[in-house]
C-alpha cells in the first residue's frame, strides 16, 4: 500500500519541480506586472511621477480611480494615430521580411544537409553584435555623409530631383526594423520548410504540375504554420519597438513603443502610459486571435 | 493504352552503373514487374520513365516517341509513390482532382471524373476526408485513384504494396488486379517481393546488379529460370554442384556431389564438361517411407535432419546416405502431427526426373 501512495505523491512533485519554476517566473513577472500596469491605468499621475494617492488627506490634491486617461486617449486622435502607424510600420516590417526570409529559407532548406546548419549561423550571426551598434552603423550608412546618399543623390540630380534625406525617415525606420528582425523570420520558416517531404513535390511534378505550380499548390499552403509563427516573432516586438525610431526616425516616426516610453521617462504620466500599454497588449491579441481565425487551417494537418 | 520501348539504356552514378545496358519490351496493356534485390536498378530505370532522371545513354520510347526532351510533369505517366506522397493539406477529393486541375479541365470534367475514380477504389464516402484519417490500405487506393484519374497512358507503382501488412496486401494485389484489367492502362510495378510480382505480373523483368537477367511469364520463370540468380531470387530452390558428362536424346547425364549420377532435362547449348549446379524445388521433391518412391527414376535413402512446422506446410531438411542435403516442402494434408515425420526417421527422398534441372 505504501507504495501505491507514494508513487502518485512523487509524480506530483515532480510535476510541481518541472512545471513550478516557469509558473512563478511568469506569475512574477508577467502576470503581476501585468495587474499593476492595469491598475495603474485607472489612477492619477503623481505630482512628479508615480502616481497620486488612492486616498490624500488634501481634498485639493487628485486622488481615487479614475476612466480619466482612457478618455484622454479617445478623445484625441492623434494617439490612435500613432496606433494606426505603428501597425502600418510593423505590417510593413513583416511583410518585407517575408519577401525577403522565403527564398532564403528555401534556399537553406535544400542546401546539402552540411551546409545548412553553417548557413542558420550565417542569419543568426547578426545577434553575436551588439543590437545598438547595429543601428548606429545604420546611421553612418544612411547618413548624408555616406556613399549611399551620395550616389542616390548624384543620380537623383541627373533626373532633376532634389536630394533626399535617408536618415531621419520612415524609410530609415523600416530599413533598421527589417534588418534587426530578419532572423526572427527565417527561423521558424527554415524550420518548417526543411521538414516537408520532398516526395510530395516528386508526385506533384509526376501529377503534371510545373515549378511554379508546385510551389503554389504544395511547398507554400504547407508552409503556413512557418509564416504564421516567424510573422508573430517579427509583428509583436516591432509594435513595441522604441529604439529603432528613437535613432533612426524624424520627428513625426513616433510609434506606439516610443509614445509609451515618453510617458514614463518624459512628460511622467504613468497612468497614461500604462494605458497605452494596455490598448496595444489588447490590440496585438485582436489582431493575433484575428489572424489565428483567418489562417487558422495551418495547424490541422501538421 | 501504350506501349514503352527501353533501347540500350545505361545510367551511371561516378563509378557505379546502376542501369547497364538494358533493353525491354513493355506491351500496351500489360502488367509488367520489374523484380530484383535492393540497389539491382530497378528504380533508376523507374524514375527514367517518370523522367526523374535522364538515361546516360540508350533510348526510352514510348509508343514509338522518345521520351527524354519531355519533363516529368509533361508526360502522360503517372507514379504511385512508395509513401503514397499524398499531399496532406487537401482533402482526399482534391489529392484526387490534383492532376485534372494540372491539366486544366473543365469544372465538370474534374467533378465527374474525380467521382468516378473514386467510386472505383470504394472510396466515394471518404472524399472530404484528408489524408491523415485514413487507414494504410485506404491511402494506398487514394494515391492509386490519383494516379489513374487523368487517364495516363502509363502507370507506374513503386514498391506500392511494401507499407501495408500482409493481409491487407493480398487483398490490394487481388484489387489492383481487377483494377488494371478494368482500366486497361499499362502498369509497371517495382518490387523486391518475389511473391507479389508472381502473384500480379503478366510478365516479369528479374534484374541483378543493374543488368535483366531474364523475362519471362511468372510461371516460366519459376518453372524455367534460366541461371542460377533466378532460380535462387525467386522461391527455394535445392542447389547441387554438378558436372555434365554428356548430352544425349534430349537428356542431360550428370554428376552431381553427393547425389552421383542423375539426369536432368537437357539445356540449349550445354556440352559435356560444363560446370553448375543441379537444381530441384523443394515443393517437388517426395519423402517416403523405406522402399517407397521406387516408381521415381530419382530416388535416395536419407535421414530427416531437421523439421520445419509452418501449419499449412512443413519443411524438412533430409540428409542423404551420400552427403547431400535436400529440402523438401510437404503440405501437411493430414491433421495434427499425424503424418508428419520426425527428426531421425529413415526414410526415401526422390522426384520426377524431369522436374530437376541443369543451371550455369
Amino acid at each position: 500500500m505504501g507504495n501505491k501512495t507514494t508513487i502518485p505523491s512523487a509524480t506530483r512533485l515532480t510535476k510541481w519541480l518541472v512545471s513550478g519554476p516557469p509558473l512563478l517566473f511568469l506569475l512574477l513577472l508577467v502576470a503581476a506586472p501585468g495587474m499593476i500596469t492595469v491598475l495603474a491605468s485607472f489612477r492619477y499621475p503623481g505630482e512628479f511621477g508615480g502616481l497620486a494617492p488612492l486616498v490624500a488627506a488634501d481634498p485639493q490634491t487628485l486622488q481615487g480611480v479614475t476612466l480619466e486617461t482612457y478618455r484622454f486617449f479617445f478623445s484625441d486622435f492623434i494617439y490612435a494615430e500613432v496606433f494606426v502607424k505603428s501597425l502600418f510600420m510593423a505590417l510593413a516590417t513583416t511583410l518585407i521580411c517575408l519577401l525577403m526570409a522565403y527564398p532564403l529559407a528555401l534556399l537553406i532548406a535544400h542546401s546539402p544537409k552540411k551546409s545548412r546548419n553553417l548557413m542558420v549561423l550565417l542569419v543568426v550571426l547578426p545577434f553575436t553584435s551588439n543590437f545598438l551598434i547595429g543601428i548606429y552603423a545604420w546611421m553612418i550608412i544612411l547618413g548624408p555623409q555616406s556613399a549611399l546618399s551620395q550616389m542616390l543623390n548624384g543620380m537623383l540630380h541627373l533626373f532633376g530631383i532634389a536630394p533626399v534625406h535617408l536618415l531621419f525617415s520612415p524609410f530609415a525606420v523600416l530599413v533598421a526594423l527589417v534588418y534587426a528582425h530578419l532572423p526572427f523570420m527565417v527561423l521558424p520558416l527554415y524550420t518548417n520548410l526543411e521538414k516537408h517531404d520532398p516526395a510530395l513535390l516528386d508526385a506533384a511534378q509526376d501529377l503534371g504540375a510545373n515549378a511554379w505550380q508546385r510551389f503554389w499548390r504544395v511547398t507554400f499552403p504547407l508552409s503556413q504554420p512557418g509564416i504564421f509563427a516567424g510573422s508573430a516573432l517579427v509583428f509583436i516586438p516591432v509594435l513595441g519597438m522604441f529604439a529603432i525610431p528613437e535613432l533612426l526616425g524624424g520627428t513625426g516616426d513616433m510609434l506606439v513603443g516610443n509614445l509609451i516610453k515618453e510617458q514614463f521617462l518624459g512628460t511622467r504620466d504613468w497612468p497614461f502610459g500604462s494605458t497605452l500599454s494596455i490598448l496595444l497588449t489588447v490590440a496585438v491579441l485582436l489582431i493575433v486571435w484575428l489572424a489565428v481565425r483567418l489562417g487558422g487551417r495551418g495547424g490541422r494537418y501538421a | 493504352m501504350a506501349r514503352l520501348e527501353l533501347k540500350n539504356v545505361t545510367r551511371r552514378f561516378g563509378d557505379f552503373v546502376a542501369v547497364d545496358d538494358v533493353s525491354l519490351t513493355i506491351e500496351s496493356g500489360e502488367f509488367f514487374t520489374l523484380l530484383g534485390p535492393s540497389g539491382c536498378g530497378k528504380t533508376t530505370i523507374l524514375r527514367m520513365i517518370a523522367g526523374f532522371d535522364l538515361p546516360d545513354a540508350g533510348q526510352i520510347l514510348l509508343d514509338g516517341q522518345d521520351l527524354v526532351d519531355i519533363p516529368a510533369e509533361k508526360r502522360p505517366i503517372h507514379t504511385v509513390f512508395q509513401s503514397y506522397a499524398l499531399f496532406p493539406h487537401l482533402t482526399v477529393a482534391d489529392n484526387v482532382a490534383f492532376p485534372l486541375k494540372m491539366a486544366h479541365r473543365s469544372r465538370e470534367e474534374i467533378r465527374s471524373m474525380m467521382q468516378e475514380a473514386l467510386e472505383r477504389v470504394r472510396l466515394a464516402g471518404k472524399a472530404d476526408a484528408y489524408p491523415h484519417e485514413l487507414s494504410g490500405g485506404e491511402k494506398q487506393r487514394v494515391a492509386l485513384a490519383r494516379g489513374l484519374v487523368n487517364r495516363p497512358r502509363l502507370l507506374l507503382l513503386d514498391e506500392s504494396l511494401a507499407a501495408l501488412d500482409a493481409k491487407l496486401r493480398e487483398e490490394m494485389q487481388v484489387e489492383l488486379i481487377n483494377l488494371q484489367r478494368d482500366v486497361g492502362i499499362t502498369f509497371v510495378f517495382v518490387t523486391h517481393a518475389q511473391v507479389e510480382a508472381l502473384a500480379l505480373s503478366h510478365r516479369i523483368a528479374v534484374m541483378n546488379l543493374g543488368r535483366v537477367e531474364q523475362v519471362d511469364e511468372p510461371s516460366r520463370l519459376y518453372g524455367f529460370p534460366r541461371n542460377r540468380f533466378v532460380a535462387d531470387f525467386i522461391g527455394n530452390i535445392n542447389m547441387i554442384a554438378a558436372q555434365v558428362v554428356e548430352s544425349v536424346h534430349g537428356h542431360l547425364r550428370l554428376t552431381a556431389a553427393g547425389l552421383g549420377e542423375i539426369v536432368a532435362p537437357t539445356l540449349n547449348g550445354v556440352t559435356s564438361g560444363d560446370k553448375g549446379v543441379y537444381a530441384i524445388r523443394p515443393e517437388q521433391v517426395r519423402i517416403g517411407m523405406h522402399g517407397e518412391l521406387t516408381e521415381l527414376k530419382n530416388h535416395f535413402e536419407g535421414t530427416v535432419h531437421s523439421l520445419l512446422y509452418q501449419g499449412d506446410v512443413s519443411v524438412y531438411r533430409v540428409r542423404l546416405a551420400n552427403g547431400a542435403t535436400i529440402e523438401a516442402l510437404l503440405p501437411n494434408s493430414a491433421p495434427g502431427r499425424a503424418e508428419l515425420f520426425e527428426a531421425g526417421d529413415a526414410v526415401k527422398v526422390g522426384w520426377r526426373h524431369d522436374a530437376g534441372m541443369f543451371l550455369r
